[in-house]
């Protein structure tokens, strides 16, 4: 297996979603490959960073504030009616 | 294909219970939907507007919009998908008036032959992010997605933080699963290769 090869199927490798045989011949290509291994496992770690540390989460002040804007809102668009839509 | 048929086969998901006594006219059970998903379309609408207040008003102009529309929502998918649909197009929208010199949209492709290909292949840290504080850290995560094409985040946020399956990606964003694949892979890597100068292993010289 060449490294192109390798790299289209990581996003399945890194998905757990390729058949026994594909993941095999992927792994022993990772055993000898050193570049292929670490781009595979610094991907793998971008993205569990991305998936641990949400840079927007939403603060609880403001959620209760959209919460309410939200409500305001519907209860508006229901009270004119379904012509306002 | 799975996780899209599964809805349609399975007894009525919690969600769905919630979403059939809304079309009813419970605003009761629509605010729970609301509770259930602000967090997750804020989050969305951030990422693709990359502005505060351009997100606050994409929650809030996303879920009125749901409720409008509420009776045309077929079921075949989940509500979430159906939702995400609407926040993302009320997000581009956001983006286009604020950036009316550029064309923006999620179709827009600007692969380059190689840029797929790792330039910079090195190993990181055994845990990278542990060099740095929270506040930092989520200061360099949001500076690095910043620099992908809206595109691209998009179908990684959903993807890989949001936890949409590649159907549903597809499906809330109107794009090919064939597509959804490519910009994932494309998004996950140069993702990587920008976390690159923050994560990489410091060398260590010997004498």
């Amino acid at each position: 297996m060449k490294c192109t090869e390798f790299l289209k199927e990581l996003n399945e490798y890194l998905d757990g979603a390729l058949d026994a045989r594909t993941r095999a011949e992927l792994d022993d290509h990772l055993a000898w490959c050193h570049n292929c291994y670490v781009v595979c496992d610094t991907t793998k770690k971008t993205i569990q960073i991305f998936k641990n540390t949400e840079p927007y989460e939403l603060p609880d002040e403001l959620r209760t504030r959209l919460q309410q804007a939200i409500q305001t809102k519907c209860q508006a668009k229901k009270k004119a009616g379904p012509q306002s839509v | 294909m799975g996780a899209i048929q599964h809805t349609i086969t399975d007894p009525p998901s919690e969600e769905l219970v919630l979403v059939r006594a809304a079309k009813t006219g419970d605003d009761k059970a629509f605010g729970e939907l609301v509770k259930r998903y602000d967090r997750n379309v804020f989050r969305i609408a951030q990422h693709i507007t990359q502005n505060r207040e351009d997100a606050e008003d994409v929650v809030q102009d996303a879920f009125l919009k749901a409720y409008t529309n509420l009776q045309q929502f077929q079921e075949q998918s989940k509500f979430y998908t159906w939702l995400v649909r609407i926040a993302v197009n009320e997000a581009l929208m956001k983006l286009r008036r604020r950036r009316p010199e550029r064309t923006v949209s999620l179709d827009e492709d600007i692969q380059t032959e190689d840029d797929s290909v790792p330039r910079e292949v090195a190993d990181w840290a055994p845990n990278p992010e542990q060099n740095y504080n929270q506040a930092e850290l989520r200061e360099i995560l949001s500076r690095t997605i910043q620099g992908l094409p809206p595109g691209f985040r998009t179908v990684f946020i959903l993807r890989d933080v949001e936890g949409l399956s590649t159907e549903e990606t597809a499906e809330a964003l109107e794009l090919s699963v064939p597509a959804v694949k490519s910009r994932l892979l494309r998004a996950r890597l140069q993702l990587r290769e920008r976390l690159n100068r923050y994560f990489v292993k410091p060398t260590v010289e010997t004498t």
